[in-house]
C-alpha cells in the first residue's frame, strides 16, 4: 500500500535568536497517508505549529529556518524547494486553515474578492465560472447566503463563518493535503462542534487527507484515525487514536490525558504532570521529559530514547527493555 | 457616508469661524495704525479721524469683525493697499503657482516616499531598508533652503540643464488662462511651452518634496512592517500568492490609512508653508505674495493670504477624512 | 450552613449604542439581562456561557467594576449598590478577583513582592515587615518560593503567573474569590496544576468562588452548583451533577452534547445547533433560542420564558416546564 502521500523524516527546524539557536522542531518523523485524519497534539511551544509552517514554507524566515531532514510530497522533497515551486503546492496541493479566523482574512477585501483569487491563483476560470465555482464553495461549507455573502466583508462575518470562509477558500482547489492548525480553539464549543463536523464531511467527500494540529485531546479522540504526540519538539508517542487514548505508553502522553477533567465523571483532585515545559534546547542530555517523569530511571537522565515500535511508537525506556 | 459628510461640513463652520477670529484679532494686536499708514507720517488729526470713520475703523471691534465676516463671505477679500486691487482677484495667479507646485511635489513625494517606505519594510534589515531610512533622516534633517541652493548651483549654474528661477522663460511667457501653467499650455496646445514649464518645475518641485517624501516613506514603513506581519498576509502566502502581489495590493491597502493621514498633512503644510522655496527659486506663489506683503505692511494681503491658506488646508484634511472610507470598509461614518 | 453569603438580584447592563443620523441613540445592548442567583457560604457557583453571553460583565459588576444598569447585590445582608465610595473600598477587601490573562494582569514594571503586597497597603494591613512576611507565606501556599519576591513577572511562565494572580487575591483574607476564566489561558497539563490548587485553598480557607469560565468540564470538576448563560440570561442553573448527568434546557443540552470528549470509544450524539449566538443588540424575541432551538415550539417565539424552579430545587427558563 503505497498511498503515502506526505513524508517528514528527521525534520529539524531552528529559530536564529541573539539568545543562539533555538530548535523548535528537533528531529521529528511521520507520514500522512491519502484521505486520513492525523492528529498533532501537544502543548503551547511543542512545536506543533512549527511543523505545520516548515511543510508549507511559510516560516519567518529569518529568524526560522529549516536545519536538517526532509519533507517529501508524494516523492518530492520540498524541504527546500524553490518559492516558484512551493507557489505552485501551496493552495493547490498542500492548503492551509489558522487559528484565528478573525485576523485571517484581510479586512479590506471583500470575502468574493478573496475567496476567488484563490480560485484563480491555480486555474484559469471565466468571470461566471469563478463566481458559480465561490458560490459552491460556500454552500459546500453551509454558508447560507452565498451569493450575497460574496459582497461582504470580513467584519460582518462571525467568528464560526468566517472560518468556514477560509476552509471554503482552502479547499477550493480541492487539495490533497489540509493542515489545521487549531482550528477551532477561538471558537465557542457549539460552533467548534460545527466546524469539526464540516470537516469530517469535507474528509469524507472529497477524500482531502488532513493534518489537525490541536492542543485539545478531546477534538483528537472524536475526528482523527491516527495521532502524534508532541513533547518539546519531537514526538513522544505515536499510533491509532485508539491504541494512544487506550493504551498510552509514554507517561506524558498519559499525564495529559489523565489530566483532563472529565465531563461525565467527578473527581476530588485531577492528575498533576509536575512542573512546566521547559524551554526549548535547555535539556540536551536524556530524554526531554525526564524532569517531569515520575517513572524516571537514571537510564532516562543518561542516554535519549528513540521512537521505536511497529503501529504504535513510542519514545519511553519503560517500552524498550 | 452622505450624512457623515454633512455633519462633517457644519463642523467645519465653527472652525473657519474660529479662523477668522484669529486673523482678525492678530491684525489688531499689531501695533500701528492703517490710516496713518495710508496718509502718510504728515496727515492731520482731522484727516486720520475722517479716515477712520470711512473705513470703519472708529466702531467697536465687534462690529468690525461681523462687518469684515460679511466681506468674506460676499467674496470681497479687501484691497491690497500697495496695489489697490482687490486682493480677490490678485491673488489667484499666486495661489495657482503654488497649487501647480505643490501638486508636482506631492505627486514626487507620494511617489518616491511610499515606494521607499514598502521596499524598506518589504527588505527588512537588509542594505536597502538602511539605506533608504538614511536618505529619509538625510531628507528630513536638511534644511530647504540650503538643498534649493545646492540645486540651483548645481543643475543650473554648474551643468546648466535646468532652470532655477521663475515659472516660466520671460521671452517665451505663458498666456494664462487658468493660472495652472500645465493646464494653459495643454489647453492651448503648446507643446513646447508645457516642456518649458514643467522644466521650471522640477528644481523647486525636488526641493519641496524633500521632507514630506521623508515622511511619507518613514511612515509607510512602519506602516507596511505591522500589516506584513499579520495573520491574513499569511494567509495570502498559503494560497500561493506572488510576494509583490501581496504587498502591493493586499498589504498596501491596509497600511494606507496612516499614510493618507500624513499624506494629507503634508500637503496642508506645501500649500501654505512654501515660502522658503518659493523665495529662493523666485516663484510666484502665495508664500512669495504674502512675504512681500510682509516687507510693505500690506496688512489686508497678509490677512486674506493667511485665511486663504488655512483654509485650504482645512479643506484638503476634510477630503482626506472622507477618503479613509475607501481604504478600510470598517470605517463606518456615522 | 445553608446561608447565602452573596445574593445577586435582576442584575442588569445594558450599553446605549450611538448611531444613526446625528449621533441618537439608536439600539441597546443588552449584555447583562435580568440575572439573579444566590451564593452560598464555602461553595462554589459555576457560571458558563459561549462568548458575548455576559458571564464576564455579571463578575465584573459584583466587584462594581462595571457599573450595574439595575439591580441589587447583596453581600452580608447589604446591598452592595448603595454603599459609597469608601465603602465600598472596604468591601472589596471580602470580594477579590483573579483574570484570565495572567500575562496581561500583572503590572511587568513591579516585583512580584511588589504586587502581592499592594492590596495589603491599599487596605492599610499591617506594617512594613509583618507585609513582608505575609508575602512569603502567600507565595509558599501558592506553590511559589519565598525568594520569587524579588523577580519581575516576566521571569514566570503562564502557571507561575496564575499563581502569582491568586496569592494577590489572597493576600487581604477575603471572603468571596471571583474568578473569570482563571485556566483558559493555561496548557492542560498546567491547568490540572491551578485547578488543584484553587481547591485545595478554598478548604483550607473556606473560600466561596465565582468560578466563570467557558470549559464545561473545567467548571464541572470545581463547581458544586452551575448556571448556564445565553445571551444575558440564566436558561438553567442548579447542582452540578443534576445538571451536567441531566441536563434539562435544550441549550444546556446541546452545550454538553458539543463538548469533544477525550475518549475515542465515547461517540455522542452530538446535538449540532445551527448558526450563531444572536447579537445582544437584536436578541430575538420571545425566548432568546427560540431560533435555534431543535425543541422550539410556537409560544417560545412570542413569550420569554420565566426563570422557574422545578422539584430537584433546579431553576429553570424554558416553555417545556
Amino acid at each position: 500500500m503505497n498511498d503515502t502521500l506526505l513524508k517528514v523524516s528527521g525534520l529539524r527546524t531552528s529559530f536564529f535568536t541573539d539568545d543562539g539557536e533555538i530548535p523548535a522542531v528537533n528531529g521529528i518523523d511521520f507520514t500522512v497517508h491519502e484521505g486520513e485524519i492525523l492528529g498533532l497534539v501537544g502543548e503551547s511551544g511543542c512545536g506543533k505549529s512549527v511543523t505545520s509552517l516548515s511543510i508549507m514554507g511559510l516560516l519567518p524566515s529569518p529568524p526560522g529556518k529549516i536545519v536538517g531532514g526532509h519533507i517529501f510530497y508524494k516523492d518530492e522533497d520540498i524541504s527546500h524547494a524553490k518559492e516558484s515551486r512551493m507557489r505552485q503546492l501551496r493552495g493547490n496541493d498542500i492548503a492551509m486553515i489558522f487559528q484565528e479566523p478573525m485576523t485571517s482574512l484581510n479586512p479590506v477585501f471583500t470575502i468574493g474578492d478573496q475567496l476567488k483569487e484563490a480560485i484563480r491563483l491555480h486555474s484559469h476560470l471565466s468571470k461566471k465560472e469563478l463566481e458559480e465555482r465561490s458560490i459552491e464553495l460556500l454552500k459546500q461549507v453551509g454558508l447560507p447566503r452565498a451569493k450575497e455573502l460574496l459582497k461582504e466583508y470580513p467584519h460582518e462575518l462571525s467568528g464560526g463563518m468566517r472560518q468556514r470562509v477560509m476552509i471554503a477558500m482552502a479547499m477550493s482547489c480541492n487539495p490533497k493535503v489540509l493542515i489545521a492548525d487549531e482550528p477551532t480553539t477561538a471558537l465557542d464549543v457549539t460552533i467548534q462542534a460545527q466546524i469539526l463536523d464540516l470537516m469530517v464531511k469535507l474528509n469524507k467527500e472529497t477524500h482531502t487527507a488532513i493534518i489537525m494540529i490541536t492542543h485539545d485531546l478531546g477534538v483528537v479522540a472524536q475526528m482523527c484515525h491516527r495521532v502524534a504526540v508532541m513533547y518539546s519538539g519531537k514526538i513522544v508517542e505515536e499510533g491509532t487514536v485508539k491504541e494512544i487514548f487506550n493504551r498510552p505508553q509514554h507517561p506524558y502522553t498519559k499525564g495529559l490525558i489523565e489530566s483532563i477533567p472529565d465531563l461525565h465523571d467527578k473527581k476530588d483532585s485531577l492528575y498533576t504532570i509536575k512542573g512546566s515545559v521547559p524551554k526549548p534546547g535547555s535539556i540536551t542530555r536524556g530524554c526531554l521529559f525526564a524532569p517531569r517523569c515520575e517513572f524516571v530511571m537514571d537510564k532516562c537522565l543518561e542516554q535519549t530514547p528513540e521512537l521505536l515500535g511497529e503501529e504504535h511508537k513510542s519514545r519511553c525506556f519503560l517500552h524498550q527493555g | 457616508m452622505f450624512y457623515y459628510s454633512i455633519k462633517r461640513l457644519l463642523m467645519l463652520i465653527p472652525v473657519l469661524l474660529g479662523m477668522t477670529l484669529i486673523v482678525f484679532a492678530i491684525i489688531h494686536a499689531i501695533p500701528g495704525n492703517p490710516a496713518l499708514t495710508i496718509l502718510g507720517t504728515k496727515a492731520t488729526p482731522e484727516a486720520i479721524h475722517s479716515l477712520n470713520r470711512s473705513l470703519g475703523l472708529d466702531n467697536p471691534w465687534y462690529i468690525q469683525y461681523f462687518s469684515y465676516l460679511k466681506d468674506i463671505l460676499s467674496g470681497d477679500l479687501g484691497t491690497s493697499i500697495q496695489t489697490h486691487t482687490p486682493i480677490a482677484s490678485e491673488i489667484w495667479p499666486h495661489l495657482a503657482a503654488t497649487i501647480e507646485l505643490s501638486f508636482i511635489a506631492m505627486i514626487i513625494a507620494v511617489f518616491v516616499g511610499i515606494n521607499a517606505g514598502i521596499i524598506s519594510a518589504w527588505k527588512q534589515n537588509t542594505v536597502l531598508d538602511y539605506t533608504a531610512m538614511i536618505l529619509a533622516l538625510i531628507g528630513v534633517s536638511m534644511p530647504v533652503f540650503w538643498l534649493g541652493l545646492l540645486e540651483q548651483w548645481g543643475f543650473s549654474i554648474k551643468l546648466q540643464w535646468l532652470p532655477s528661477i521663475g515659472r516660466d522663460d520671460i521671452r517665451n511667457s505663458v498666456d494664462p488662462i487658468t493660472n495652472l501653467y500645465l493646464l494653459d499650455t495643454l489647453l492651448q496646445g503648446r507643446f513646447d511651452q508645457f516642456w518649458m514649464v514643467l522644466r521650471h518645475l522640477i528644481l523647486p518641485s525636488i526641493a519641496l518634496a524633500t521632507i514630506p517624501t521623508a515622511i511619507i516613506a518613514r511612515m509607510t514603513r512602519s506602516s507596511m512592517l505591522e500589516v506584513l506581519k499579520s495573520d491574513y498576509i499569511r494567509t495570502a502566502k498559503a494560497k500561493g500568492q506572488k510576494m509583490v502581489w501581496i504587498v502591493y495590493k493586499y498589504a498596501l491597502k491596509n497600511a494606507f490609512i496612516p499614510i493618507l493621514t500624513v499624506i494629507g498633512l503634508q500637503t496642508g503644510l506645501l500649500l501654505g508653508g512654501a515660502i522658503l522655496t518659493e523665495t529662493i527659486f523666485g516663484w510666484p506663489g502665495v508664500g512669495l505674495y504674502i512675504y512681500n506683503a510682509i516687507q510693505y505692511r500690506d496688512y489686508p494681503v497678509i490677512q486674506s493670504g493667511i485665511l486663504v491658506i488655512a483654509f485650504i488646508f482645512v479643506m484638503v484634511n476634510f477630503v482626506v477624512d472622507l477618503l479613509y472610507g475607501l481604504f478600510d470598509p470598517r470605517i463606518k461614518y456615522r | 450552613m445553608n446561608e447565602a453569603l452573596l445574593q445577586v438580584e435582576n442584575l442588569k447592563k445594558y450599553y446605549p449604542i450611538k448611531g444613526g443620523k446625528f449621533g441618537k441613540v439608536s439600539e441597546t445592548v443588552r449584555a447583562v439581562d435580568g440575572v439573579s442567583f444566590s451564593v452560598r457560604e464555602g461553595e462554589t457557583l459555576g457560571i458558563v456561557g459561549e462568548s458575548g453571553c455576559g458571564k464576564s460583565t455579571t463578575g465584573r459588576m459584583i466587584m462594581r467594576l462595571i457599573e450595574p444598569t439595575e439591580g441589587k447585590i447583596i453581600f452580608q445582608n447589604r446591598n452592595i449598590m448603595e454603599l459609597s465610595k469608601r465603602e465600598m473600598r472596604k468591601a472589596r477587601k471580602d470580594i477579590q478577583m483573579i483574570f484570565q490573562d495572567p500575562f496581561a494582569s500583572l503590572n511587568p514594571r513591579h516585583t512580584v513582592g511588589h504586587i502581592i503586597e499592594e492590596p495589603m497597603i491599599v487596605h492599610r494591613m499591617g506594617d512594613k515587615k509583618e507585609r513582608q512576611k505575609r508575602v512569603e507565606e502567600l507565595l509558599e501556599l501558592v506553590g511559589l518560593n519565598a525568594y520569587h519576591a524579588r523577580r519581575y513577572p516576566h521571569q514566570f511562565s503562564g502557571g507561575q503567573r496564575q499563581r502569582i494572580g491568586i496569592a494577590r487575591a489572597l493576600a487581604v483574607r477575603p471572603k468571596v474569590i471571583i474568578a473569570d476564566e482563571p485556566v483558559s489561558a493555561l496548557d492542560v497539563s498546567v491547568q490540572s496544576q491551578v485547578l488543584n490548587l484553587l481547591k485545595d485553598l478554598q478548604k483550607q480557607f473556606h473560600l466561596t468562588y465565582i468560578f466563570i469560565a467557558h470549559d464545561l468540564s473545567v467548571v464541572r470538576h470545581i463547581s458544586d452548583r452551575v448556571g448556564v448563560m445565553y445571551l444575558g440570561k440564566i436558561v438553567e442553573l442548579s447542582e452540578c451533577e443534576a445538571l451536567y448527568n441531566h441536563p434539562q434546557h435544550p441549550y444546556t443540552k446541546a452545550l454538553l452534547s458539543a463538548v469533544p470528549v477525550p475518549d475515542p470509544d465515547v461517540k455522542t450524539d452530538r446535538i449540532i445547533l445551527q448558526g450563531d449566538v444572536p447579537s445582544p443588540a437584536h436578541p430575538p424575541a420571545g425566548c432568546a433560542f427560540h431560533d435555534r432551538c431543535p425543541a422550539a415550539m410556537d409560544i417560545c417565539s412570542k413569550e420569554m420564558p420565566m426563570l422557574k424552579t422545578l422539584e430537584d430545587g433546579r431553576k429553570i427558563s424554558c416553555h417545556l416546564y
